[in-house]
């Protein structure tokens, strides 16, 4: 019941944050003199073709962008009625985009998805990895486990993405036979999904999540060590080993509990730092995710793509940091409680 | 015929060639109690991990036997495998440890940490489990057994905490228990409770239990038989009543020379007048707000001090005790004007004779630095109130620095100065604290105080987390400074023997109240409050013909109800305090 609270407590805070989040992300957007619309204007108007440059002054009209910044933002996310009504995010208009001449919505429609997938399955790679190294490398810490996999780890941290990505495809391909680029085979794309997709997109994760998913896992596994060797120094792991526990019970009893605190809060900045960080993997590995597309949009001041595009990486951000806060409390009766006397 | 438990000649080493202890030998008969005494680094912990086989991994043991008799069969427990040490651990032997604050983990249920011994050694059912959990939690004295078995360690209080531990350490019946300083981090009442509780479920057992102490006041409460260790060596071993009436080893003799002790009757002295304060705090009341468990309901008001009036009169030591929770450290706090005192109380401190006394809490902000340079305090837990980062010269120099007294050459004599005031060696100026052993830290923290020459020195329990004889140690350099610097002191103390010794006027906080105040003879030789009886009482006095009395520190301990009529608190109707002879005030009615 608490926990239902708290839950729906968080989601309201969440929603402000988004709120807010929105109005700077437009704002920042719009810092720069001008918009995608007005460059090409006096782009055409240097070049001579004034055809062009009435198009661009009507789709400037249709898209309110000769309104007050102001009022732009409120029609954007659909607080304000703009040319044809009320029509913004919170309606599900997520606008045009210029640069592709496209709405937004068609251009990273499947990419959202696939983002999702790719950055998930990225993250369960790296739960999944560290959490046992970690716990290995303390419960044998100064030894070659602990140096090995500390080796390892390091090598991870320090090697570029790309360069990985490049490495993997050569020896994927040339060993096991695994798909070179892209999330799926190409004739499948734009199919409707069948179970011979679902296999052709998993099989072609594999390298991506790897990619993406050693830095991090690196990171979390050396964050985990660090935590675990400070716990085992704590008096309550002697009096669990004074009950007669055996170690491996020990360990994963008492003190992997308290490790795992900072573990799960990282969850919340694991999602973002991977999908700002998989950008790059992704236009080496041609995947077919909203990174490629952000690139363009901000290079190209295309205020609408971008703008979503950075609204529903916040949305993942905040969704993160709310799934952790409720799972901490799950875990931690010190939180639980906290107010309680 | 072997005894219970024999411990021959038993050393263990780290990684130095040096042992950490050497040649250590006792032995213990069942239903008996060793006492094993030292002082902090005498390896008195060491030893008894050893037998539990819980030692660190860098630990070697070199040398040595420890034998157990369990059902009839002796064990050697140095030889027997892993697995089957397992076994014994926690069932046949355990351990209650020194902070069960610490020793608990705080994520898991206490009832369920207590059931995993079971779970662990027994072949029961979940349910029986419970059972037994629950009528052991009734026998350590929980009042609500089931509340306390479903609530986290956060929840409860050390005292009661120590309880869960000793319950978990019993709860399989076991034959030996070890119990390792396990009242030293209890308040005085709570640990003539826990010491009662433990020799009453000996009886009832007829369990060995070995006692790691440094209290010689609680050896001779508990044991049969005493070990007095020192630096990895046992200086004397025997029978309790002999060592304690007769001890034979100079350590030992030295150690009971520390023993703080309150003192037998004197002769009445006359409380300070009160004509020349340095600070006179009054109606001093500390309300605070503890955040509720929902942000819309109102938050909880906790009133941690209720009109206390406290008066120190110049170049004397004023002593507040009472137990943790009592709010004689907010009292501190508000004194130096750290804390904001609840409307309608005001502080007045008096840097001279004579001087116009300036209102602690409502001063500009140059009359606040002027004030702080005047009125310094010293804390409790040396390891952390020094900056592990900074030379003791910086230290030092620090409050020099930021008042702006001297030039730099001038603050290094200065800081020189109160080193070799303090009684450490000037070359000790350039060395971080790591390098210091815990009395040598506390006076470094005295000479940290000292370095503004200030008027005013508040002690937040200054010797509570050091050794008996370091104690003594700074307890002779406090006085002796108060006297030759004309120092006014506000000591702060759970601990009456210390108090007994340094103080002119005590005043005994329960609750936020100030139920008894006078000199600390007349406190002693004629206690009229049932609080400041208990706590006389369950000062462990190392005498083996004064055992607590643990019926009076119950009554005097426990809710105000069980006090006499005169005394009782009911609901708002608190009584006064009243003046019964010249300087002695009791909170009673008339």
């Amino acid at each position: 019941m608490m926990i239902l609270r708290y839950a729906l407590y968080r989601l309201m805070t969440m929603l402000l944050t988004l709120l807010l989040v929105s109005a700077l992300i437009f704002f920042i957007i719009n810092l720069p003199p001008g918009n995608y619309l007005t460059n090409q204007i006096m782009e055409l108007q240097a070049t001579g073709q004034d055809a062009g440059v009435a198009k661009a002054e009507f789709l400037q009209h249709e898209y309110s962008l000769d309104r007050p910044l102001i009022e732009q933002y409120l029609i954007w996310i659909g607080a304000w009625p703009g040319p044809y009504g009320f029509s913004g995010m919170l309606q599900g208009d997520f606008g045009w985009s210029f640069e592709f001449d496209q709405p937004v919505i068609d251009i990273v429609g499947q990419a959202l998805w696939l983002t999702i997938l790719v950055n998930l399955a990225a993250v369960l790679f790296v739960y999944l990895v560290a959490l046992p190294l970690g716990v290995l490398a303390a419960a044998r810490s100064q030894t070659w486990v602990d140096y090995t996999s500390s080796f390892i780890g390091y090598l991870g941290l320090a090697t570029p993405n790309f360069l990985l990505a490049l490495i993997l495809f050569y020896y994927g391909q040339r060993y096991f036979d695994l798909p070179i680029g892209g999330l799926m085979a190409p004739e499948l794309e734009g199919e409707p999904m069948s179970m011979a997709k679902v296999k052709s997109i998993l099989l072609h994760l594999i390298i991506p999540t790897f990619v993406i998913g050693t830095s991090g896992a690196a990171a979390m596994m050396q964050r985990l060590r660090a935590n675990m060797l400070d716990e085992l120094d704590k008096p309550y792991v002697e009096t669990a080993m004074a009950k007669g526990l055996s170690p491996t019970r020990m360990l994963m009893k008492y003190p992997l509990r308290m490790a795992l605190n900072p573990f799960v809060a990282d969850i919340g900045n694991l999602l973002p730092s991977m999908i700002s960080g998989s950008v790059l993997v992704s236009v080496v590995l041609g995947l077919q995710t909203i990174g490629p597309a952000l690139l363009t949009a901000l290079k190209s001041q295309d205020q609408f793509l971008a703008g979503f595009i950075l609204l529903f990486v916040a949305l993942l951000t905040l969704i993160g940091t709310m799934v952790s806060d409720v799972l901490l409390m799950l875990l931690d009766p010190r939180i639980r409680y906290g107010g309680r006397k | 015929m072997t005894a219970f438990l024999e411990v021959q000649n038993l050393t263990i080493g780290f990684k130095a060639p040096e042992p950490i202890i050497e040649n250590v030998s006792f032995s213990l008969e069942k239903g008996e109690t060793l006492a094993i005494v030292g002082e902090s680094g005498s390896g008195k912990t060491l030893s008894c991990r050893a037998i539990l086989g819980i030692l660190p991994k860098a630990a070697q043991i070199r040398s040595g036997k420890i034998n157990v008799t369990l059902e009839g069969k002796c064990i050697s427990l140095l030889d027997i495998s892993e697995p089957k040490f397992r076994n014994i651990r926690g069932d046949c032997i355990s351990m209650i440890f020194q902070e069960p604050m610490r020793s608990l983990s705080p994520l898991h249920k206490v009832g369920h940490q207590v059931a995993e011994v079971l779970e662990l050694h027994r072949n029961c059912s979940k349910h029986q489990i419970k059972q037994d959990v629950l009528a052991q939690f009734v026998r350590v004295g929980f009042p609500d057994p089931e509340r306390a078995y479903a609530a986290y360690p956060f929840e409860m209080s050390g005292g009661m905490l120590q309880r869960a531990m000793i319950a978990m350490a019993m709860i399989a019946k076991p034959d030996l228990l070890i119990a390792d300083e396990p009242t030293t981090a209890l308040d005085v009442t709570t640990q003539a409770q826990v010491l009662g509780l433990i020799k009453d479920l000996q009886t009832e057992t007829g369990m060995a239990v070995i006692l790691v102490t440094h209290d010689l006041g609680v050896v001779a409460n508990m044991a049969d038989q005493v070990v007095v260790m020192n630096k990895g060596r046992v200086m004397e071993r025997g029978d309790a009543k002999l060592v304690l009436s007769s001890p034979a080893h100079p350590y030992t003799k030295k150690l009971f020379d520390a023993a703080p002790i309150i003192p037998e009757a004197t002769e009445f002295v006359c409380p300070p007048p009160h004509d020349d304060l340095i600070l006179d705090m009054q109606n001093i009341s500390k309300t605070f707000q503890a955040r509720s468990a929902s942000p819309m309901k109102s938050a909880i008001l906790i009133k941690a001090v209720c009109d206390v009036d406290l008066k120190l009169a110049r170049g004397k030591t004023l002593a507040v005790v009472g137990e943790s929770g009592s709010g004689k450290s907010t009292c501190a706090r508000i004194a130096l004007g750290a804390e904001l005192p609840d409307k309608g109380g005001t502080v007045m401190f008096c840097a001279g004779t004579g001087e116009t006394p300036i209102e602690v809490h409502s001063l500009s902000r140059a009359n606040r630095s002027r004030f702080q340079k005047q009125a310094q305090m010293v804390f409790q837990d040396p390891f952390s109130s020094l900056s592990p980062r900074m030379q003791i010269i910086d230290t030092l120099t620090e409050p020099l620095d930021i008042h702006g007294v001297g030039t730099k050459s001038e603050r290094k004599d200065r800081a020189l100065e109160v080193l070799e005031l303090v009684g450490l060696d000037g070359s000790m100026l350039r060395r971080y604290p790591h390098a210091f052993s815990g009395g040598q830290r506390q006076r470094l923290s005295i000479a940290r105080a000292l370095t503004l020459d200030p008027k005013l020195l508040v002690c937040d329990e200054p010797t509570s987390a050091l050794d008996v004889s370091v104690q003594d140690q700074i307890l002779d350099l406090l006085e002796e400074i108060r006297d030759h610097h004309g120092l006014s002191y506000l000591f702060i103390s759970h601990d009456l023997a210390v108090v007994s010794r340094i103080a002119d006027e005590v005043a005994v906080m329960r609750r936020g109240r100030i139920v008894e105040q006078a000199p600390p003879c007349t406190l002693f030789a004629n206690p009229k409050h049932p609080y400041t009886r208990a706590l006389i009482a369950a000062q462990p006095d190392p005498d083996i013909n004064r055992p607590i009395d643990l019926n009076m520190v119950a009554l005097g301990a426990g809710a105000s109800d069980s006090w006499a009529d005169a005394f009782r608190f009911d609901g708002n109707n608190i009584p006064p305090l009243m003046e019964l002879e010249p300087g002695h005030m009791v909170r009673c009615h008339g």
